[in-house]
């Protein structure tokens, strides 16, 4: 857990603290993420585990310590925080796909106003994004004709449309029902393989053995364990990391 | 232990059961279910009796129309001068043409809505007031209407901007159509008619539109200032808001037409009393607009925010291509509502001194040739602004539906 910075780590994060008002939510973060990793972070519900990943796009502000993505610093100028969300692809619990918007439009909004892409570039590329998601006969539909597995992987591609070197997710599975959890789960399975950096915060422990690369485990807004699977769930070291290992296998 | 159980062949596919009523089964179930209702039924019944036999008396024998047909020109264009009327039916001819046009660009297929639109011309020209001469102007609008139709039909959808620009350019030349630009003194078809002749259904629409284009977009954007984060500019929206809304709209338009003079430096030209008017209707309408915005934008779940921002959008793109289309389409109803409002006030600037449809009616009432014809002239313009009223409402009802493809 050393703060040291290497020259392959993508994602920096150096002595980061939060509060919400007077409630100390993310205490002394120190996490250095590599290019192409995969990191799962675990954690009891309110531990700061979104709080923390919302942070590395702003979504969040943190208060004290330093952030650093890609190379660029994360600081209060409006150009940095939003070359950092361009870089920076996210996935939410509740999808968040504009409903009055095809899901060709949703995926093709920012390359085409941010990235200034050509329509039909822009097309193109979505219309190969939502092969690889594997629902390119939904182009034209609107979210709400979609199940909530087919509204995430829309989100994803989404996301991947601005060609990002990191993807967040928060909680992607947590709002679906059981028997779509397994096609959203491939498809980060997929992405991952392919080499993408990930930040992954979920329940699925099934993911995490398998797909992570390191997993962290967060409590009480503090980083409380790093480790390989393997590590984690043959011989987990801390009381805290035991307990909750306990109580949800 | 209990035997498992398990169905062996599916249960049949039904349609739903259907309900059948006789006229006299409808009649007991939906007039006389119980006691109640049926009181209810011969009360409404007994009240229908004492109101429309009179009222359909009164009309077709009782009241004396003539006072329609000898002021009509009154009550459409006010003092208007004929020789250069046919300048509003250039106007109209324009405005069929344009928003023919941009209904074809917008909308490919033949809606009812459409089959709505393309009648209002000619159920227009079934009204008995109108002379020959009028019936076939209007079937001039309904053609060039079609014509636009045709030709914005042809016109592919992402082109659909030109129909927006076009039909900005109508609202801004309009009131230079109307206003003309020859000198006064010319007997030219464009000499310049002063607005202090402005009037009748003419002025009212005329208020009504220029007050309604331009306080939409001031409320959008008092309603985005009230929720910036920079403190100055919440706080000017905040007060114009809240003061505007505290105060009468009659007030503000005495203010416009009486005060504003006063304020202004000496030697300061005149300002022409229909723009003080307009003026007054815009920022009072753009602070209620401001507030049904306002419901609008937080009604947009946060995620949509989120989501934006996530993607890299710069807070003006967030606004225009995500929060803003999501927050308008939620409040139709409402600013709709609060647009036929806004109608019916410009009827408060006959109270001081404009010629609207109601200042005419009362300058016609004011004519000794036709006392005692209040009710005939009020019932008259009472249905013209009914009739636009309505078919906004309708409008609107059509533009939810139409707009309501894929909501949540």
């Amino acid at each position: 857990m050393s703060g040291q910075a290497q020259k392959d780590d993508i994602i920096i994060l150096q002595n980061v603290n939060k509060w919400f008002g007077e409630f100390h939510v993310l205490r002394d973060i120190n996490l250095n993420v590599k290019r192409q990793e995969v990191v799962v972070i675990i954690g009891p519900s309110g531990s700061g585990k979104s709080t923390l990943i919302r942070c590395i796009n702003r979504l969040e502000e943190h208060q004290s310590g330093e952030i650093i993505v890609d190379g660029i610093p994360l600081t209060h100028d409006v150009r940095n925080i939003e070359k950092i969300r361009s870089e920076t692809g996210m996935v939410f619990q509740q999808f968040n796909l504009f409903p009055h918007l095809t899901v060709m439009e949703n995926i093709t909004l920012a390359p085409i106003h941010v990235r200034k892409m050509k329509k039909d570039e822009a097309e193109k590329i979505a219309m190969e994004l939502l092969g690889r998601v594997g629902i390119p006969e939904q182009a034209q539909k609107y979210p709400g004709q979609l199940s909530g597995g087919q509204q995430q992987r829309v989100a994803i591609a989404r996301a991947l449309a601005m060609r990002p070197k990191i993807m967040l997710f928060d909680e992607p599975t947590s709002a679906l029902d059981p028997e779509m959890i397994k096609e959203v789960l491939d498809v980060m399975q997929e992405l991952a393989e392919s080499g993408m950096t990930m930040l992954v915060v979920t329940h699925e422990m099934g993911f995490a053995k398998e797909v992570a690369d390191r997993i962290v485990f967060m409590d009480s807004g503090e980083i409380v364990e790093v480790g390989t699977p393997e590590h984690f769930f043959t011989n987990p070291q801390h009381e805290r990391t035991k307990l909750f290992l306990s109580q949800i296998l | 232990m209990a035997a498992p159980v398990v169905r062996t062949s599916s249960a049949e596919v039904l349609p739903p059961p259907t309900e059948r009523y006789t006229v006299l089964g409808w009649l007991k179930k939906n007039l006389f279910a119980n006691w109640f209702n049926t009181l209810l039924t011969f009360l409404a019944l007994g009240f229908l009796y004492l109101i429309i036999p009179p009222l359909i008396r009164w009309v077709f024998t009782g009241a004396e129309w003539a006072v329609i047909p000898a002021n009509f020109n009154l009550f459409m264009r006010g003092q208007y001068p004929a020789e250069q009327a046919l300048r509003i039916w250039i106007l109209l001819w324009l405005i069929g043409a344009v928003v023919g046009f941009a209904w074809g660009v917008w909308s490919k297929e033949v809606s009812p809505a459409l089959v709505v639109v393309a009648a209002i011309p000619l159920l227009l020209m079934l009204i008995p007031f109108f002379s020959m001469d009028t019936r076939l102007k209007l079937l001039g609008v309904e053609l060039l209407g079609a014509v636009g139709y045709g030709i914005g039909r042809r016109v592919p959808r992402q082109h659909s901007r030109i129909a927006t620009w076009l039909l900005v350019i109508l609202l801004l030349s309009s009131w230079l159509i109307l206003r003309g630009f020859a000198p006064e003194e010319s007997a030219s078809l464009w000499a310049k008619v002063p607005t202090n002749l402005w009037g009748g259904l003419l002025l009212s629409l005329l208020l009504a539109v220029f007050g309604i284009g331009f306080s939409f977009p001031i409320g959008v954007l008092l309603a985005l200032g009230r929720q910036s984060k920079l403190p100055a500019i919440r706080t000017v929206s905040v007060l114009y808001i809240e003061f505007i809304r505290g105060v009468p709209l009659i007030s503000l338009l005495f203010m416009g037409q009486v005060m504003l003079q006063l304020f202004l430096p000496e030697g300061f030209p005149p300002i022409d009393r229909v723009l003080r008017a307009l003026v007054a209707i815009t920022l009072f309408s753009a602070a209620y607009t401001a507030e049904n915005v306002r419901g609008g934008l937080q009604s947009v779940p946060k995620g949509q925010y989120e989501a934006a921002m996530s993607l890299g959008l710069s807070t003006y793109q967030m606004m225009r291509l995500i929060i803003l289309p999501q927050a308008l389409r939620a409040v139709i109803p409402v600013l709709v509502g609060q647009f036929i409002g806004l109608f019916k006030d410009t009827s408060l600037v006959a109270l001081v001194g404009l010629f609207d449809l109601l200042g005419i009616a009362r300058v016609v009432l004011a004519n000794p040739n036709w006392l005692g014809t209040q009710r005939e002239v009020y019932v008259f313009i009472a249905v013209l602004y009914w009739i636009f009223s309505y078919a906004m409402s309708y409008a609107s009802r059509r533009l939810e539906i139409s707009l309501g493809v894929g909501q949540r």
